[in-house]
């Protein structure tokens, strides 16, 4: 378009014309959230509870939290990428695979295999936990959203809350309703100092193999030519089918690569917290939801760091904010801060931090 | 026999009929052209030989074999491939990304890189550009790129829509010159064009499609001089 030169009294009017009192109450509402949490931090800081140390646990466990989210994101944002859909029902992909695993693992503690040989048995652990979560996610996609894939939004949204519900109630119908503890791993206990700092190897560990497994699923997409063709159906189904490529197909690998990740880290959260149930893909499948939207939904590295992101924030965040308005017990208001940020991202930034709008196709 | 065949075809939109038995046939090493007003029903009839579209009744049929059930990977495996209307290039993906992809039909490791340089050799520009981001090209070079991806397939037939749509002149002349080359290599070709006076200069023959019928078939020096044509479709009159 050519114009000629605005004068500045039509931009000021034209700019006016763009804001209205809503914009206008949630700037401010987003700055004063802005400046409870900046004199928050600063008084929580001038208090000085926390030792330098602490600071560093709390940012060394948020980032093997947020490995664990990023995973999970994956899913989320593949799905997305592909069928413009959020599957609700990851949460209990996730669980499907790290409860069934739990099974193996109390097999092979009982019979000594986890000390004797603690790596074969950490593998076959994963890869239970893996395949059964991608196989969940197959059938998943096979039953409950194909047959849909042409329906309302709406409709595909109700199928997948309810396929999260049936996956949970499934799932205790199977294994039950009780938390049970995984076993423990002795070869991941301890850990490494470095003078002053204490590092736990269940952290270092979490956290190397999360960036691990998300650096071969990144280059599989980046590099592969199913990667390629994935990446293809999700920016024009039609087209992707015209050149050869079985879009049902690529959408299947598309559920057994997030299923894979969210299995592999549902193993992680077991070795973390040394606890599953039928429940616990709710709140970690929402939180990676919120990463995954943080991140931009679609958005690849974005789910990774948005994962990171949001790990550090919540495991930072309460005690950094709040701890200096001496409220009590901070930390127990994690997930409140987390889902509080979902909502403001929600708000203020839908397409997330590295959400991109669609590359204008020139005619 | 003809290599590609359309049979009586029928096509509608839910309640609403766009082609009413379609019938062309393309032989071994011919343009055909499909001409027609906005809304005549060619792109229908492309999508539906692609499998895009399942049709009502009819046939389309490749070396006497019916593709009309087959899903549209599996009948670019056989060797039909549409450059769609309207380019739909991966914006995304790179030049060479988009090239591969079209190449996905392919067996063998080592014959994409040679059908990639065979692509550049067709279009120079795209190999400057070949690690630049599709959506970032130009019109005129997202349509080569649209034509080299189909032809990475090794196509039997090549189905093109509208390739000149939206062009400069300049360009309209240089997709038509692919085109003519492409002829005298050997590739059958069915195009889609509203510019029936270059089509029909390019093609050895043409079918005329009204409504969802072809009224009217012919070589292309029969079309070029009947009235009807010459009035609705080449401006004169
Ligand atoms: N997705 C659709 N849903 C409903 N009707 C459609 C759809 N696509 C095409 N039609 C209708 O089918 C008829 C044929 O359309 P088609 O796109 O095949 O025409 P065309 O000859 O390719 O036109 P153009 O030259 O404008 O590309 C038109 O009446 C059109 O309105
Ligand atoms: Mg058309």
């Amino acid at each position: 378009m050519t114009g000629r030169p605005a004068t500045s009294l039509a931009a000021i009017r034209r700019w006016s014309a763009r804001i209205n009192v809503a914009d206008l109450l949630m700037w401010i509402v987003g700055g004063a959230i802005l400046i409870f949490i900046v004199a928050g931090s600063i008084a929580t800081l001038r208090l000085g509870i926390y030792s330098f140390r602490q600071w560093v646990d709390f940012i060394v466990f948020g980032l093997a939290q947020g490995g664990v989210y990023a995973l999970i994101a994956l899913g989320y944002t593949m799905v997305y990428g592909t069928l413009r859909m959020i599957n609700f029902a990851h949460g209990e992909v996730f669980m499907s695979g790290a409860y069934t695993a739990y099974f193996l693992a109390f097999t092979l503690a009982q019979n000594g295999w986890i000390e004797r040989y603690p790596v074969i048995s950490l593998a076959m652990i994963f890869a239970v936990s893996m395949g059964t979560s991608a196989l969940v996610a197959v059938l998943v996609e096979r039953i409950a959203y194909r047959p849909l894939r042409n329906a309302p939004r709406l409709v595909a949204l109700i199928t997948a809350i309810g396929a999260s519900f049936f996956l949970q109630y499934a799932f205790r119908g199977l294994y039950g309703s009780g938390f049970k503890a995984y076993p423990r791993m002795s070869f991941l206990e301890g850990s490494w100092s470095l003078g002053d700092f204490r590092i736990l190897h269940l952290q270092v560990v979490v956290i190397v193999a999360a960036a691990l497994m998300m650096a071969v699923l990144y280059l599989f997409i980046q590099k592969t030519k199913t990667g390629k063709a994935i990446r293809a159906v999700s920016e024009d189904k039609a087209a992707a089918a015209l050149m050869g490529i079985s879009v049902d197909r690529m959408i299947v690998i598309t559920f057994v690569i997030g299923g894979l990740a969210a299995g592999f880290a549902g193993v992680l959260f077991a070795l973390m917290f040394k606890q599953v149930h039928f429940f616990m893909g709710f709140i970690p499948g929402i939180k990676a939801f919120t990463a995954a939207v943080l991140g931009g939904i679609g958005n690849i590295p974005g789910a990774m760091i948005g994962g990171a992101f949001l790990g550090i924030f919540e495991s930072l965040g309460p005690i950094l904010f709040l701890d200096g308005f001496g409220i009590k017990a901070p930390y127990q208001l994690k997930d409140a801060i987390a889902f509080a940020m979902l909502v403001l991202v929600l708000i203020f930034r839908p397409t997330g931090v590295l959400g991109e709008r669609l590359v204008q196709k020139k005619a | 026999m003809a290599l590609l065949e359309v049979r009586n075809l029928h096509v509608s939109y839910g309640q609403i009929a766009a082609l009413h038995g379609v019938e062309l046939e393309v032989n071994e090493r011919e343009i055909v052209t499909l001409i027609g007003a906005n809304g005549a029903g060619k792109t229908t009839t492309l999508n539906a030989i692609s499998g895009l579209l399942r049709p009502d009744r009819g046939l389309v049929m490749l070396e006497g074999i019916d593709l009309s059930t087959l899903p549209p990977h599996q009948i670019v495996s056989r060797g039909v491939v549409q450059v769609p209307e309207g380019r739909h290039v991966f914006a995304r993906l790179t030049v060479l990304e988009n090239l591969e992809m079209g190449g996905f039909t392919v067996r063998g490791k080592a014959e994409i890189p040679r059908r990639i340089e065979q692509v550049f050799e067709l279009f120079p520009r795209l190999r400057e550009r070949r690690g630049q981001l599709a959506g970032t090209l130009s019109g005129g070079e997202q349509q080569m790129l649209a034509m080299g991806r189909g032809l990475m397939a090794g196509p039997k037939v090549l189905l093109l829509d509208e390739p000149s749509m939206g062009l400069a002149p300049v360009l309209v002349d240089t997709i038509f010159d692919t085109v003519r080359r492409l002829h005298s290599q050997g590739t059958t070709i069915l195009l889609v064009e509203q510019n029936a006076r270059m089509a029909l200069q390019v093609a050895d023959r043409g079918y005329v499609l009204q409504t969802g019928r072809v009224v009217l078939s012919g070589t292309a020096a029969e079309l070029q001089a009947h009235d009807a044509v010459r009035e609705a479709y080449l401006g004169v009159g």
